[in-house]
């Protein structure tokens, strides 16, 4: 997947679980827990919808590398090449 | 215990865990539960504090900042910060007592009065531990709001607790607060801690409020039975409860930190709870305090990978945490403990919700003891119920009652009293006899409701329970439809009430789905008005509109469809039959359903 595809991706998930959220005022490096209000639910939502969007596998010990929409693009970038 | 004695026990496949209480190091507070419970007397717990000087009353703040300040503890850790950004600061003793002066010298002179209301809403910064307690210093009743709540539950609960002052900071303001303002017309300050500009009435910047304020403040006389602390919480019906709490709640926190969480004065203690809720205030913020140890304060939300670097490079020695904290660390596996050094953990604790036996067992996995389950809600104030440090673990079980609480199962008679259950594991709701200092005194302009909480001499706590035949006590259920998500109550009715506001919204039904890592998720079931179709479009449009009224914590996660939803002859729609028809269970007495579900 290209950075864009990924990118528009993880909008397209984090916009079924925050719909509220106004994704033109996201910044690429803003933490996306607390820009959309995600709560420890809503986190795990969004990694399993990358899941099983992307088939690629996050262990648990990597959510931390998810931070932002950056992160989300460059980790997924790395998993998915 | 014999095993023979286990036979009235709830059959288990998880067998007792043993504890060799000679062997611990400390020796545990509650040594030996039988002797303790004989001896214990609540002037004796009342004696384990100093009081305000002079025999001017009995204040918390007091007890967990100034008195230790003035002593050797002065120059000890009283809080440790780590902050988001990898951020590591200590609060001393002598430093919080200084802060929360500053805070209850700004409070006066903002011209607010003892017994007025100071919200506090914000992250877990430093500041919102001086608030709380520079607020009770002042005579203040501090009430913590969580900061995840969105506009509504924010305003409501602001209304009924009359608050005049609001802590937060300029983010939170104006995402969640400026929207309201005009909802809370008594709200006369705001203080914004940080950076960011806000426009609006009454705004000051703590920097300039509180930290010019002078470093001295001299507690003026509190009565033990003056209100401290005020508590939201939720039931199935109505508003949310504004649940009192007195500064004599103190003697509770202390002697609960002491037995229920064995903590000894050179502990370093993580309680993992935001003060938003009870549990973080009580034990977040109170009793380690009270009780002399370095509390740490993590502002970064649950990530299990940061959690375990605390713990180590912390030193932490007693945990206090919550299931769904630790269902998640569990994802992770045994193996990221393991290569850690944790040699300085002695006692782990949970609350918040039943801990499952498979997560008890699996403390001893990773970190080679078990964890503790305690029970205890918002309107005890403190641990009633605990599994301790020198007792043997039923997995499963929330444990004995603390010394000085006597709790029961009881069951409801026609006449409006109870009668109390002998005969062991048979299901009742879990009763305690009234008594304890942290007790609630109230709930707040709500008498009705209070009075209904109790039976004669039992306060009835809405739990379904059996107790075994040794004593120990297992939770069975709500007696209510409040849900529980992630240890946090939710009252269905607010979050009905908030979706029934959106134009296409005809009837809607919530209802808390079990989920292996929340306990319980909330799920909502609509019904729409005519011309608006059920699409995944107006999924969406309805899940955002909750969580810009509600937030987050309290909106739901699922919405499900309906052409009509399970009504009685009144017209009540029956959230059990829900509940259970979502879960295939057996629908249970449906002789009053009138209208079914489509």
């Amino acid at each position: 997947m290209t950075k864009d595809e990924i990118r528009k991706l993880a909008i397209d998930i984090l916009g079924g679980i925050a719909p509220e959220a106004d994704f033109d005022m996201l910044e690429d490096d803003e933490e996306l827990r607390e820009a959309l209000d995600l709560d420890s639910m809503d986190f795990l939502n969004f990694i399993t919808g990358l899941h099983k969007a992307t088939g690629a596998d996050i262990p648990e010990a990597d959510y931390a590398q998810l931070s932002s929409l950056q992160d989300v693009v460059a980790y997924l970038t790395a998993k998915t090449a | 215990m014999s095993e023979e004695a286990l036979s009235d026990s709830r059959p288990s496949v998880y067998p007792p865990i043993r504890k060799d209480r000679e062997a611990l190091r400390p020796r545990p507070n509650l040594f030996d539960y039988e002797s303790e419970c004989a001896a214990f007397s609540w002037d004796k717990a009342r004696a384990l504090l100093d009081g305000l000087p002079d025999g001017q009353g009995l204040n918390i703040a007091y007890e967990a900042v100034d008195r230790h300040a003035s002593g050797a503890k002065g120059d000890k850790a009283a809080l440790r910060w780590l902050g988001k950004a990898g951020e590591r600061r200590d609060i001393t003793y002598r430093e919080l007592s200084e802060e929360t002066s500053r805070f209850a010298n700004a409070l006066k002179c903002l011209g607010v009065e003892p017994g007025e209301r100071v919200y506090v809403m914000m992250g877990r910064l430093p500041e919102l531990y001086i608030a709380m307690l520079g607020a009770l210093k002042a005579g203040c009743v501090a009430s913590p709001l969580f900061s995840a709540f969105g506009p509504e539950p924010i305003a409501v609960r602001m209304q009924l607790g009359d608050g005049r002052v609001l802590v937060t900071t300029p983010r939170l303001y104006k995402r969640k607060v400026a929207g309201i303002r005009d909802q809370v017309p008594g709200l006369a300050h705001v203080l914004l801690v940080g950076e960011g500009e806000v426009e609006g009435d009454g705004l000051h910047r703590w920097d300039r409020t509180v930290e010019a304020a002078s470093p001295q403040f001299t507690i003026r006389p509190t009565d033990p039975e003056d209100m401290a602390l005020l508590h939201f919480t939720s039931g199935t019906t109505g508003r949310p409860k504004g649940a009192i709490h007195v500064h004599q709640a103190v003697v509770a926190h202390h002697v609960t930190g002491r037995y229920a969480l064995d903590l000894h004065e050179d502990d370093v203690f993580w309680c993992t709870a935001d003060p938003g809720w009870v549990t973080g205030t009580s034990y977040g913020i109170i009793a380690p305090l009270t009780n002399g140890v370095t509390s740490i304060v993590a502002e970064a939300e649950f990530d299990a990978e940061t959690w375990f670097d605390i713990l180590e490079q912390e030193k932490v020695s007693v945990w206090y945490t919550a299931p769904t904290a630790i269902r998640m660390m569990m994802r992770i596996g045994t193996d990221v403990a393991k290569g850690r050094d944790l040699s300085a953990l002695r006692f782990m604790a949970s609350v918040g919700e039943p801990l499952n036996p498979e997560a008890v067992v699996w403390g001893q996995e990773a970190f080679g003891m078990p964890f503790h389950d305690n029970w205890w809600q918002t309107e005890t104030g403190g641990i009633m119920i605990a599994n301790y440090a020198a007792l043997d673990i039923r997995p499963g079980s929330m444990g004995r009652p603390m010394p000085g609480i006597e709790a029961a199962i009881v069951r409801k008679l026609d006449s409006g009293d109870v009668e109390v259950i002998d005969e062991p594991m048979v299901e009742g709701e879990l009763a305690l006899r009234r008594g304890w200092p942290s007790m609630m005194r109230g709930y707040l302009h709500e008498e009705e409701r209070y009075r209904k909480s109790f039976a004669g001499d039992w306060y009835l706590t809405g739990d379904l329970a059996q107790r075994d035949s040794d004593g120990y006590f297992w939770f069975v259920g709500r007696a209510d439809d409040v849900i529980k998500s992630a240890g946090h109550l939710i009252g269905p009715f607010e979050v009905e009430s908030a979706l029934i506001e959106h134009p296409a919204v005809a009837e809607a039904a919530v209802i808390g789905k079990p989920d292996p890592t929340l306990g319980e998720m909330v799920k909502a079931f609509v019904t729409l008005r005519p011309g608006h179709e059920a699409s995944e479009a107006m999924r969406r449009e309805l899940i955002g509109h909750a969580r810009k009224k509600l937030g987050a914590a309290v909106a739901p996660k699922e919405i499900d469809f309906r052409e009509n939803l399970p009504k009685t002859r009144s017209g009540k729609i029956m959230r059990r039959l829900l509940k259970a028809r979502e879960l295939g269970l057996p629908e249970g007495d449906i002789s009053t359903l009138e209208s079914d579900e489509k």
